[in-house]
């Protein structure tokens, strides 16, 4: 088959198992934070530690992301990140706050940790909306006006409460006692707004776009397509009868409700990326528009291929060394 | 607003994030080889003194690689965001540099840093010196990228111009263009000078502060000693990048000696206040034929001026300026690396006047770093990929008032954190004399007896 027309395809689907990469691992990191005003300050090191090895490696995903779409998709990386130029900015600092108040909180003094587990808070806080807030604007395919704009706010609200959900599983599967107990409750709370978030963007993307709109409901594809929401209500029902029968004594299934939320994730994301395939600017700019020169686009793909095998054997290989429950980190 | 320039202010943003940015790789790139060496030392000696130098370095490491993970967030959209003309004209070369560059660097860094930050007590001893080896071998491998990119675009060869838009055509000219080599090797030894001084600079401050741990002297001694090796090389390879430039960029080395008209026997001139309307230096003190013997190694050598690259040539006073800063510090980093060296050599440690010079220049690095780079990137104007592209052409269409908010929330993020970032190192140095808990049991230290073969006995 031609280069021209498989590698754009080849990289969109890069680029999209890094976003949902990015969106599940950077997820329940940012979900922590939000959730982190809610504990006491003893809670608050053992949510903090339980994330600590990973949090690094996790938001690489998102400069692999960024970095597909810049080299990729040059044209695309232009107009979206041109149009979301102010909420990207607040995404930016947000992360920048975050990233570093995680570090400043235990080796600043201690009259300072307060302040920096707030600037941990707010961070995490603002990250996810602004991530929302882009979210929702991208599936009005940039449009303007009140509409499109009262939707994202929506979306921001909601994807906070899918990551404040995600980061509680985490908690539920990563911590012990009162904290564990804390996080169920957490987890079933910030359920109902995952429900209401992935029910309002698929009520919003098909009237946002007749394209999709047909997309979703012709004969036959409604048939290939219906496993997703059936498989979502599965998932969501199981996980929230089985956070009805949390904490159990025995901690051996602590991990199941976690990975129902990895789960729910890329259900979604497989609903999105239908959509709006083969777009990467919503009805504007296809993949193959979009696209990089193929020899280009080749040697990155080769290394690609060589390289990401690579990237999640030792990406394993940290989950798996700091497995179970979390404990204090440190340095030596 | 209006009378805004977009142009001038995407420079001054973009300016502003990578100046940020690259103070923390600076530091990391370097100081991971340095726990590795205070690791190994413990090691071979057993001695408790490296393994708290190393608990102290080590937090230092944490903080500075957080810092720089969060900056460089940034960069990778603001290359979009600011340059949109950028990727679409060399976004062929620079898309695969950069790709490599996150693919072969940044997870490798990021994916053992947990392990080589936490793992201590959860990993056999060979894992965890391979963690620390492997994210010391990724920062270096992030510098080899960047600065094969940024290189390209100073000296660019191997791509050819099909329809207006740069096409690879040779990856190892691309990869190791013809100033590639000297900006690498200068830009390493930046980062081992700086994280010398940042680690006598301490050291000296906690010395100061009565801390008499042999730890303090111990890293002091590492410090020092670093910075007096690595300094000479470093003026002998910034000398080499000069002449490299000379050759390649000629209009850059005619701003940063601010020589006007391009003749033999010019003078070095030490100090001048450049005026380009003028076309002329005023108030310079020179020393005849400085330049020509520095250029050409001839006293009659001619010098390129810059009235051969009117309105093709960068802005002087900055690029002049900037080089005077880089190396004026880089002349006082070999009075006080040698100075303190030899009074180590004499006495055991420096004396404390000296070690209130160290203190002061904990940071020099970041300052001669950061000029050292508005000397070549400012030089490179009015390019940004030199006769390929120019800058004003790669801005984006983004409104002035946008970039005008944004810089002004950055700008003021910055210096909070570099505050923060500073004040906290300076918190860290004080604190480590307040023992922690000290490892007793030597088999939970697990590279005494399994990290380097030779010991295992005498641990």
């Amino acid at each position: 088959m031609d280069q021209a027309v498989w590698l754009p395809v080849a990289f969109a689907v890069l680029m999209g198992v890094s976003i949902l990469l990015y969106v599940i691992l950077d997820g329940y990191d940012l979900g922590v934070g939000i959730l982190l005003p809610r504990a006491t300050p003893e809670e608050k090191d053992r949510m903090i530690a339980s994330i600590g090895p990973f949090w690094d490696a996790n938001e690489t995903w998102l400069v692999m992301a960024v970095g597909l779409l810049l080299v990729g998709f040059p044209t695309a990386h232009g107009v979206i990140l041109s149009t979301l130029y102010g909420p990207v900015a607040f995404l930016l600092i947000a992360l920048i706050v975050r990233g570093v108040a995680f570090e400043f909180r235990a080796k600043a003094g201690a009259p300072f940790k307060p302040w920096w587990d707030r600037a941990f808070f707010a961070g995490s806080l603002v990250a996810a909306l602004s991530q929302g807030y882009m979210l929702g604007l991208y599936i009005n395919g940039f449009a303007g006006g009140l509409t499109a704009h009262a939707f994202a706010v929506l979306t921001a609200l909601c994807l906070a409460a899918a990551y404040a959900f995600i980061g509680a599983c985490w908690l539920v599967m990563k911590t012990e006692k009162d904290l564990h107990v804390k996080a169920v409750r957490w987890a079933r709370l910030t359920l109902g707004a995952v429900v209401l978030g992935m029910a309002a963007v698929s009520i919003a993307t098909p009237l946002a776009s007749q394209r999709i709109f047909a997309k979703w409901f012709s004969f036959p594809e409604i048939i290939a397509l219906a496993p997703i929401p059936l498989m979502s209500g599965a998932i969501i029902v199981g996980v929230w009868m089985m956070l009805q029968r949390m904490p159990r004594a025995d901690h051996s299934l602590d991990f199941v409700p976690f990975v129902g939320a990895v789960l729910l994730n890329v259900l979604g994301f497989t609903g999105l990326a239908y959509s709006f395939y083969p777009y990467v600017v919503p009805d504007r700019l296809t993949i193959w528009q979009a696209a990089s020169a193929p020899e280009s686009l080749m040697i990155i793909f080769a290394g690609a291929c060589f390289v990401l095998p690579v990237i999640i054997a030792y990406s394993v290989l940290a989950y798996w060394v700091f497995r179970g429950k979390a404990t204090e980190l440190r340095y030596d | 607003m209006s009378d805004l320039d977009p142009t001038l202010l995407a420079r001054i943003q973009f300016g502003a994030n990578i100046s940020f940015h690259i103070l923390f790789p600076t530091i990391s790139i370097a100081l991971s080889w340095v726990l590795i060496y205070f690791k190994i030392r413990y090691a071979r000696s057993g001695d408790e003194k490296w393994m708290e130098a190393y608990r102290l370095y080590v937090k230092v490491f944490a903080l500075t690689f957080a810092l720089g993970v969060v900056s460089g967030i940034t960069m990778s959209f603001q290359f979009g965001t600011n340059w949109p003309g950028y990727m679409e004209k060399v976004g062929n070369i620079a898309g695969p540099l950069l790709a490599y560059e996150i693919l072969t660097a940044f997870f490798l860094e990021a994916g053992f840093l947990g392990i080589m930050l936490f793992g201590f007590r959860r990993v056999p001893g060979w894992l965890h010196t391979l963690a620390t080896v492997l994210v010391a071998f990724g920062t270096a491998l992030s510098a080899f990228w960047i600065l094969a990119l940024n290189s390209w675009m100073q000296t660019p060869v191997g791509h050819e111009m099909r329809d207006g838009v740069a096409h690879a055509v040779d990856w190892w000219q691309i990869v190791f263009n013809p100033s590639m080599p000297y900006r690498l090797t200068h830009m390493v030894l930046a980062s081992g000078l700086t994280v010398a001084f940042l680690i006598a600079g301490l050291s000296a401050y906690q010395r100061l502060k009565g801390d008499e741990r042999p730890a303090v002297k111990a890293a002091l001694t590492t410090g020092v000693v670093l910075a007096a090796i690595l300094i000479p090389i470093q003026i002998f390879v910034g000398d080499q990048h000069g002449l490299n430039t000379l050759k390649h960029q000629p209009q850059k080395v005619a701003a940063m000696e601010a020589n006007w008209e391009t003749r033999p026997a010019v003078p070095l001139v030490l100090f001048a206040w450049p005026d380009e309307q003028a076309r002329d230096n005023h108030y310079e003190i020179a020393i005849p034929y400085g330049a020509s013997l520095i250029l050409g190694h001839s006293p009659n050598a001619v010098v390129p001026g810059l009235n051969d690259f009117r309105g093709n040539h960068p802005p002087v006073k900055p690029v002049f300026f900037a080089f005077r800063i880089m190396v004026g510090i880089g002349l006082l980093m070999l009075a006080v690396s040698w100075f303190a060296s030899f009074q180590i050599w004499r006495r055991g440690e420096p004396v404390p006047l000296v070690n209130r010079v160290l203190v002061a220049m904990t940071f020099a690095g970041w300052v001669a770093t950061l000029a050292g780079w508005y000397v070549t990137e400012i030089g490179r104007q009015p390019w940004l990929v030199s006769g390929v592209l120019r800058t004003a052409d790669a801005v984006s269409a983004v409104p002035a008032p946008m970039i005008a908010a944004t810089l002004a929330a950055y700008l003021a993020t910055y210096a909070f954190l570099l505050a923060a970032y500073v004040s906290v190192l300076f918190y860290l140095a004080r604190k480590a004399r307040i023992p922690g808990t000290t490892v007793k049991d030597k088999d939970q230290i697990p590279f005494v007896h399994e990290g380097l073969p030779a010991d295992a006995a005498k641990a």
